[in-house]
């Protein structure tokens, strides 16, 4: 209920402020508009499913695939993940490789949503002038029991609505992350060897999870 | 163990200044010859053992007490507690800003922490955060140093307490004779026992947190490195930090302000 009251708040503000400034504000506004959703839809799922919170790791990975994946431009992230090698790579390569990353975030993500609890999300008002370059960043925190945890989403344009195309958790943006963690095996065994180590992690972690 | 706050009691300026001109000197040649595979790991070898170390111990012996410390005590208690070593962390947040000239948030932090050591009991309650006043933010002196402008210098995983760089850890020093149990027990017996208990309250709260580290992670001691080190950076920068990969450059968070 807070949640319509909030957006139907934001659609006024979006309003007033479309009348007075350029239309570039009211697309602003939506940006955060839509993070906002995603998180919330994300949040309510979780909180209304015993199943969820109890680690069913068969119902998150549902939950993923239906309120967060269609969000993401997963393309996008795994290829920069990959860094150079990935124009280099067959087709072939490339579609193994967005699989098994693809996996990987599943569970990471999986692995983070069995924490929620009372968890809300404050999103940060955007910058002036952040989304003339199609491409922006929205803040948001996550308030909980603890301190807040900062929670950035890149945003780019996606039709006449967004994608995400990368997150920040505390100061780390996931693809920075990633990089990090597949550097070694590119640049020992190249894009196969790394593709053949997060189908050994992607096994191990489904081995784990079933036991 | 060998770090706790002990090395504080004696010269620890003398220390502090030495590691702070070491840090300077590392810090001032933009990359290192050495073995690391990060410009900011030089020393990556001996962090990797120490960190094999940490975890082995973790595994062995702080783990299991902070589960049993988890599984034992009624939660009440153990939100008393936690709730007191943030108060202390509120009282050196507050000193922190104050040192790096922003008065309105060191106000904000101290008051907050006036409230709840006078109405919460000493800060085992924390009313602060039920009348609004929130943990805003969380500054420790290595923080302070850097957004002075001073570099991070090389990555160093410490023994027991983990992750830090050479600045981080000249900071810890005063950070631990001037914050949390430093500041609350004359006697170091007692103030070496409420460490080792903010130490396992630390890690209760990590307890949840590291089985998704260890899902994700394909070299945790990669993702542990580059996490810290981004964390940091984004702490100084008070959660914005730039984008091109420069250190801190002296003032100019506050020209921005």
């Amino acid at each position: 209920m807070l949640r319509r009251t909030w957006i139907s708040a934001l659609t006024l503000g979006g309003l007033l402020l479309g009348s007075v400034a350029a239309t570039q504000a009211a697309e602003a506004l939506a940006a955060d508009a839509f993070v906002k959703q995603v998180s919330n839809d994300v949040i309510d799922a979780v909180k209304a499913d015993k199943a969820i919170q109890a680690g069913d790791v068969g119902r998150i990975r549902a939950l993923v695939d239906a309120k967060v994946m269609p969000y993401v431009n997963f393309q996008r992230m795994t290829a920069s993940s990959v860094g150079p090698q990935w124009r280099g790579a067959t087709p072939e390569q490339q579609k193994r490789m967005y699989e098994e990353f693809k996996t990987l975030m599943v569970n990471t993500y999986s692995g983070a949503l069995t924490q929620v609890k009372d968890q809300s999300v404050n999103v940060k008002p955007l910058r002036a002038g952040a989304a003339e370059s199609g491409e922006l960043v929205v803040r948001t925190e996550v308030r909980g029991k603890g301190d807040p945890i900062q929670l950035d989403y890149r945003l780019e344009k996606n039709g006449d609505g967004w994608k995400i195309y990368d997150v920040n958790v505390g100061g780390f943006w996931l693809v920075e992350a990633y990089k990090g963690q597949f550097a070694k095996d590119l640049a020992n065994g190249g894009l196969d060897a790394l593709i053949s180590r997060l189908t050994e992690k992607n096994k191990s972690l489904a081995s784990a999870s079933k036991s | 163990m060998t770090a706790s706050p002990a090395p504080a009691a004696w010269p620890a300026r003398l220390l502090l200044a030495l590691l702070a001109a070491a840090s300077l000197l590392l810090g001032g040649c933009a990359s290192l010859p050495g073995e690391g595979t990060h410009r900011y790991d030089p020393w990556e070898s001996t962090n990797r053992r120490v960190f094999a170390f940490n975890e082995a111990l973790d595994e062995a012996a702080i783990k299991p007490v902070a589960q049993l410390y988890q599984a034992v005590l009624p939660a009440w208690l153990r939100t008393g507690v936690s709730n007191a070593f943030g108060n202390l962390g509120d009282i050196w947040t507050s000193a922190n800003l104050l040192l790096q000239a922003k008065p309105k948030q060191a106000l904000d932090m101290g008051f907050r922490a006036g409230v709840n050591s006078v109405f919460g009991l000493g800060g085992l309650f924390d009313v602060a955060d039920e009348m609004g006043l929130e943990r805003f933010t969380t500054e420790d002196f290595g923080q302070t140093l850097g957004f002075w402008g001073l570099r991070a210098g090389p990555y160093v995983v410490l023994p027991l307490l983990g992750p830090s760089t050479l600045r981080d850890t000249a900071g810890l020093l005063l950070d631990f004779k001037d914050s949390g149990p430093g500041l609350a027990f004359d006697e170091p017996r007692s103030r070496n026992l409420a460490t080792g208990l903010q130490l396992i309250d630390t890690r209760v709260r990590l307890l949840n947190a590291g089985r998704v580290l260890d899902d994700i992670a394909l070299d945790k001691y990669i993702l542990l490195r580059d996490a810290y080190l981004a964390r940091r950076k984004s702490l100084i920068y008070d959660g914005d930090p730039p984008d091109e990969d420069t250190a801190p450059a002296p003032f100019k968070s506050l020209i921005k302000r």
